[in-house]
């Protein structure tokens, strides 16, 4: 019972109150319920006015112990959990799971195979950045761009559902390749996409990025140092919007990556606006690695031949990959038996979260929800 | 100087806004474009692709018999355990003990759809079915049995 009410107080302990209480400070909740928090998402924010002089995020309510549950789970079975992570990017997310264990079994993935799961990854990323791009702006406001984001989301999900017959936990990558062969209206449905999307993009920035009231609120606003960034452990868009260079598909290719052309993304202005061009603008760089690679799928099998029963070798293995967010790195401890001895998952969402403090720090409440909005945050990403 | 900075200001921003507003404008005249679908009324028009994942079930033919051989391997691959097969021995006519299964329960509350089961299975027993309205008044309704009662494996099954 005592920790419940020092959760419905907000102040994790009795000091920061007292010290409060002296100067005069405000401490409020932000969250768990706040429609701007996307999720049970916390934050204790403590104000002098209207001033912030300290935001406190409090982890663990949607905490399902997933890394706990991975050491119960067969390499084949554990893979669909990791879905439920960052479920924006679930297929990133199985990919990244589906690699590490590929390299525990050293087994070559037919080229097929790693074709279709780049182009899922990158259809996938434009999903969840378009997500987010609707979900922002109505942060700040701004209503219809929720809709008009969504009404594209909408060609990826079909397109997702016809392959991998899930929407978003579809659970497609498994070790030695993809569950099945694409859907026979793959290619000529992502192709239809592509000239919806060149169609819409552009209302895009008519809808919210020309205008001034967003400018006004963008920039200037949550400014993070490149120094800052890599020293909170920032990775994915935050740190590109800052002038890090951090792109695991530019810096450590995985799959076929190295052999496609795309630019890393860089702004170096630092604050929300320079992350908001980096999203907009990755959008097209995924664009142009669909294209590139949906007339090109080759033939031959889309899974190597596994056994039944996957054993990784006694030993430990790491593999990252780029989701929507950032660096996702998959640590697996394996004893030589059926199931992993530790699973550790190294989220995007958590890293990036660390640096609203510092960015917070100094002005105002109302900006409090712009920083948010341009970190993306997935709650259960960051929770596990 | 300062007013027509503030003016210029204050004409962009009605610009800018005006330019959002256009886009509006135009989905409201151009009703084509709108792809709202008004889901509990187009319920006979919905289609779902054959591979999408509502849930388990085991296809029967029409003489009553199904394809599983309760070699347990759905449940082995189900990381949940939504999927419980009990089997029996049956005495055939030559007097010898066949394995067979008694029921295949199955937890749908369990299920993540993850579609391991399907793979698993060796003879094709169980498939995806693409029903998704899954509601029910009572938790004991989505305990389901799946083989239909009296039914038999077909012939040439093993």
């Amino acid at each position: 019972m005592y920790r419940e009410n020092e959760i419905m107080d907000g102040i994790a302990d009795e000091k920061a109150r007292r010290e409060a209480d002296e100067t005069g400070d405000l401490i409020i909740n932000m969250g768990p319920q706040h429609p701007a928090t996307h999720g049970v998402l916390h934050l204790v924010v403590t104000l002098n006015g209207e001033t912030i002089k300290k935001v406190e995020p409090h982890l663990g309510y949607i905490h399902r112990s997933i890394e706990k549950m991975c050491e119960s789970l067969t390499y084949r079975q554990f893979i669909y959990v990791t879905s439920r992570m960052d479920y924006l990017s679930a297929h990133i997310n199985n990919h990244a799971c589906a690699l590490c264990v590929e390299k525990g079994l050293q087994l070559e993935i037919p080229e097929r195979a790693q074709v279709i799961r780049v182009l899922m990854d990158e259809l996938t990323r434009i999903a969840s950045h378009e997500l987010w791009w609707g979900a922002m702006a109505m942060d700040l406001g701004a209503f219809t761009p929720f809709f008009h984001a969504f009404r594209e989301r909408e060609t990826i999900n079909d397109i997702m559902e016809e392959t991998c017959g899930a929407r978003l936990t579809m659970n497609y990558m498994v070790p030695g390749g993809v569950m099945a062969d694409i859907h026979p209206n793959f290619q000529k449905r992502v192709k239809d996409f592509l000239i919806l999307y060149k169609r819409k993009i552009k209302e895009y920035d008519e809808l919210v990025t020309g205008n001034i009231i967003f400018q006004n609120r963008m920039k200037g606003v949550g400014y993070l140092s490149a120094e800052d960034a890599i020293s909170y452990g920032c990775t994915g868009p935050t740190a590109r919007g800052s002038g890090v260079s951090c792109d695991i598909r530019k810096l450590y290719p995985y799959e076929v990556y190295n052999k496609l052309s795309f630019d890393e993304i860089l702004e170096t202005e630092g604050d929300s606006f320079a992350r908001y061009m980096v999203r907009l603008r990755e959008m097209n760089e995924s664009i142009k690695i669909i294209e590139q690679l949906i007339d090109n799928i080759p033939e031959g099998d889309f899974q190597a031949k596994t056994k039944a029963v996957l054993k990784l070798p006694k030993g430990e293995f790491y593999t990252r990959v780029e989701t929507a967010r950032g660096e996702l790195g998959v640590y697996i401890v394996s004893e030589g038996g059926m199931t992993p001895y530790r699973i550790k998952f190294r989220s995007p969402g958590f890293s990036n979260l660390s640096a609203l403090d510092h960015m917070a720090r100094g002005s105002k409440l109302g900006d409090l929800v712009a920083m948010m909005g341009t970190l993306d945050l997935v709650i259960p990403d960051i929770d596990r | 100087m300062f007013i027509i900075n503030y003016l210029k200001e204050v004409f962009g921003a009605v610009k800018s806004l005006a330019t959002g507003l256009r886009r509006t404008m135009y989905y409201f005249t151009h009703h084509k474009e709108i792809i709202t679908q008004q889901y509990p009324d187009n319920r006979e028009t919905l289609n779902f692709p054959e591979r999408f994942k509502g849930e388990v079930v085991m296809p029967h033919d029409e003489n009553n018999e199904h394809r599983c051989t309760g070699c347990t391997a759905c449940e082995l691959a189900c990381p949940n355990g939504s999927l419980k097969v009990i089997t029996q021995f049956n005495v055939t006519a030559e007097g010898k003990k066949k394995k067979a299964i008694d029921k295949l329960v199955y937890h749908l509350e369990l299920c993540t759809m993850c579609n391991l089961c399907i793979v698993a299975c060796p003879s094709d027993a169980i498939k995806m079915a693409q029903t998704f309205e899954h509601s029910v008044y009572d938790r004991s309704e989505l305990t389901k049995i799946l083989n239909k009662p009296g039914s038999k494996i077909m012939e040439g099954v093993e």
